[in-house]
């Protein structure tokens, strides 16, 4: 430590020596108790909400949910194989659309390019990333269904890759820049062209912590909504075509919730379950497959 | 892609080899480029196609747009005061609630949590960031509103007597400014608490130290020398979840009420920009009411822009200091 003149506020805190140390433990104490509080109170949101989900969902998961689809009004029991099917078209889409300009984006940032481009890509991304999803929804609505003069799961499929491709990109600048340079070298000097060292080396070695980089971003995007309400729209019958209206279990989720139908309520719960499941386990994964690639460190 | 240039690289010393990778290299160059260009040039894309969309209502009724209170789609009068009202208040009144907690969390994790404690707690609040809006507004629905309706509006009201205010006047109906806010806090908090925790993180051991060996107490410690090294940090990450709070549609859409009236009261339903464009685009039939709603849009893009261009900006600081 490099001893240095007193900043105001140590200053203060010489000052408050004097002052009785029995109040000030007494504060501490209190203050101490107050965070671990806030701690608690904190998670106490995400165990009632996982609580009622697998309360309220849990027993109307079953076989159906997965393979019938949706009846009608007044009809009981049904499922949601459409709108499940729907949600993996739509990340789909968006992954194919996001993954490539993400990885591409991130090798410019990490391994080239002038550094005023680069900071001003990565300010760029950063603001991106922060845009509302229904400004997304918009903008495709106008680029690609307006146009078109229907509604289509391809719209709603860009409007998500659009908003994978800031995550893709930070998070593989990232993990290339962990990449040792020793690596780099070593191939450049076995006589590797510079394309082939970045694709086959630098990007081979950083793939684990781009893979968990894109699964966080789907995790992100498959549970998105307001993109989709005017964009893929949704439909009651069974689509995989990218040019017709899609469901996806978040858009079937919506309807059902806000509908006046015990039954619907009933199905929008076990969608609910099926959704939030999905988006955790895809989550977990991503953690656990850095944090044993990464020896459990700060990486 | 190796395969392609495969024939080219025949081996290291190969004259045409090399000549073969350095149009190799230019292409790589080329492609990277692209990529990383497409996202200056995507942002200004969607920032003009939506103000293009706008025109129409932005022409027609130019700054009265934002001050008019009227919505009214049959009319084709179109103010949003209402929608921005909405919007900001729910915002705000989200963040006084989430913040306390968020910097509670934060401060705990990065001084006072025993490890074994750290890393679930951190990894339950992250969480909360995972979970998808539509789930956060179907437990609004119907967990939150009812408890709201039934314990929590008569007793501030009745219990407490804060009826009498403007603020907390009328009938509880449930779907509220006051729910939206609710349920907002509760989604803002991990982004709140994640950035705050990274620049407490950041905050230099030396600094710490030099404080408990001045005779600070811990409290003392985190409050004179550590929060007041990361506040534009903290400010940032704030700054930031007011950014998550203004876009957030589905929860506040489900929760909020959804009318366009302005009240002074928080048991009152209200709108916001991005929940009366998740319920009116889809069904928007005239040129103007779509315009209408697209300038909402540009509102919002232009409002968050601002606000995230402030967050990274004061949360880049730390950082930079930092180091």
């Amino acid at each position: 430590m490099t001893p240095s003149r007193p900043t105001g506020s140590q200053r203060a805190a010489i000052e408050r020596t004097g002052r009785s140390l029995r109040r000030r433990r007494v504060t501490n104490t209190i203050m101490l108790g107050i965070m671990y509080a806030a701690a608690g109170l904190a998670t106490l949101p995400l165990v009632f909400i996982l609580f009622h989900l697998v309360k309220e969902g849990a027993s109307s998961l079953d076989l159906n949910f997965f393979t019938k689809m949706p009846r009608p009004v007044g009809e009981s029991g049904g499922g949601m194989a459409n709108a499940i099917a729907g949600t993996l078209v739509l990340v789909g889409t968006a992954t194919a659309i996001g993954l490539p300009l993400g990885i591409g984006a991130g090798l410019y940032l990490a391994e080239q390019g002038s550094q005023r481009l680069a900071s001003t890509v990565r300010f760029l991304s950063d603001i991106l990333n922060g845009l509302p999803s229904i400004v997304m929804g918009i903008f495709a609505w106008q680029v690609l269904v307006r146009p078109v003069g229907h509604f289509s799961a391809l719209a709603g499929g860009i409007a998500l890759g659009v908003m994978m491709i800031p995550l893709v990109t930070r998070t593989t600048e990232e993990m290339i820049r962990l990449v040792p340079s020793s690596l780099r070298e070593a191939a450049l000097a076995l006589g590797y062209a510079r394309w082939r060292t970045s694709l086959s080396i630098v990007l081979r070695t950083a793939m684990p912590g781009i893979v968990t980089g894109a699964l966080v971003a789907v995790a992100r995007i498959a549970g998105e909504t307001a993109p989709l309400i005017f964009t893929a729209f949704g439909n009651q019958f069974w689509s995989l075509s990218l040019d017709q209206p899609m469901s996806a279990l978040p858009l079937q989720i919506f309807s059902y919730a806000t509908s006046p139908f015990e039954e619907w309520h009933r199905l929008a719960w076990a969608g609910a379950l099926v959704l939030l499941a999905l988006v955790l386990v895809i989550s977990l994964v991503a953690r656990f497959a850095t944090r044993s690639k990464h020896g459990g460190g700060h990486d | 892609m190796e395969g392609v240039a495969a024939p080219a690289v025949s081996g290291p010393s190969d004259a045409a080899g090399i000549e073969g990778s350095s149009t190799g290299d230019r292409i790589y160059r080329v492609v990277t480029f692209l990529c990383a260009v497409s996202i200056p040039l995507l942002l200004g894309f969607i920032a003009l196609e939506i103000i293009i969309g706008a025109w129409p209502a932005l022409s027609k009724f130019g700054f009265s747009f934002l001050t008019g209170s009227t919505w009214d789609v049959g009319a084709g009068e179109f103010g949003a005061a209402p929608m921005i009202y909405g919007t900001v208040v729910s915002s705000v009144l989200a963040l006084l609630l989430a913040t306390p907690f968020a910097l509670g969390v934060a401060i705990f994790l990065s001084e006072f949590a025993p490890p074994w404690l750290r890393q679930p707690v951190a990894f339950l609040v992250d969480l909360l960031a995972a979970i998808p809006s539509v789930v956060y507004g179907l437990w609004g629905i119907f967990v939150l509103l009812p408890i709201l309706r039934e314990s929590v509006m008569p007793f501030l009201a009745t219990t407490l007597g804060l009826g009498a205010t403007p603020l907390f006047s009328g009938p509880a109906y449930g779907n509220s400014m006051l729910a939206a806010a609710i349920i907002l806090a509760i989604m803002v908090l991990p982004y709140i608490s994640a950035v705050s925790r990274e620049v407490l993180m950041a905050v230099p051991r030396a600094q710490r130290e030099a404080a408990l060996a001045l005779g600070a107490t811990r409290w003392e410690m985190i409050r004179d020398a550590v929060v007041p090294y990361a506040r534009s940090g903290i400010i940032g990450g704030i700054i930031l979840g007011l950014g998550r709070a203004l876009g957030e549609t589905m929860a506040v859409t489900m929760l909020i009420g959804n009318r366009a009236e302005l009240s002074a009261s928080l048991f009152a339903p209200g709108y916001t920009l991005a929940s009366v464009i998740a319920n009116e685009f889809a069904e928007a039939s005239t040129e103007f009411h779509t315009a209408a709603l697209m300038a909402c849009g540009a509102v919002l893009l232009g409002v968050t822009l601002l606000v995230n261009m402030l967050a990274r900006w004061l949360v880049g600081r730390v950082g930079r200091d930092g180091r």
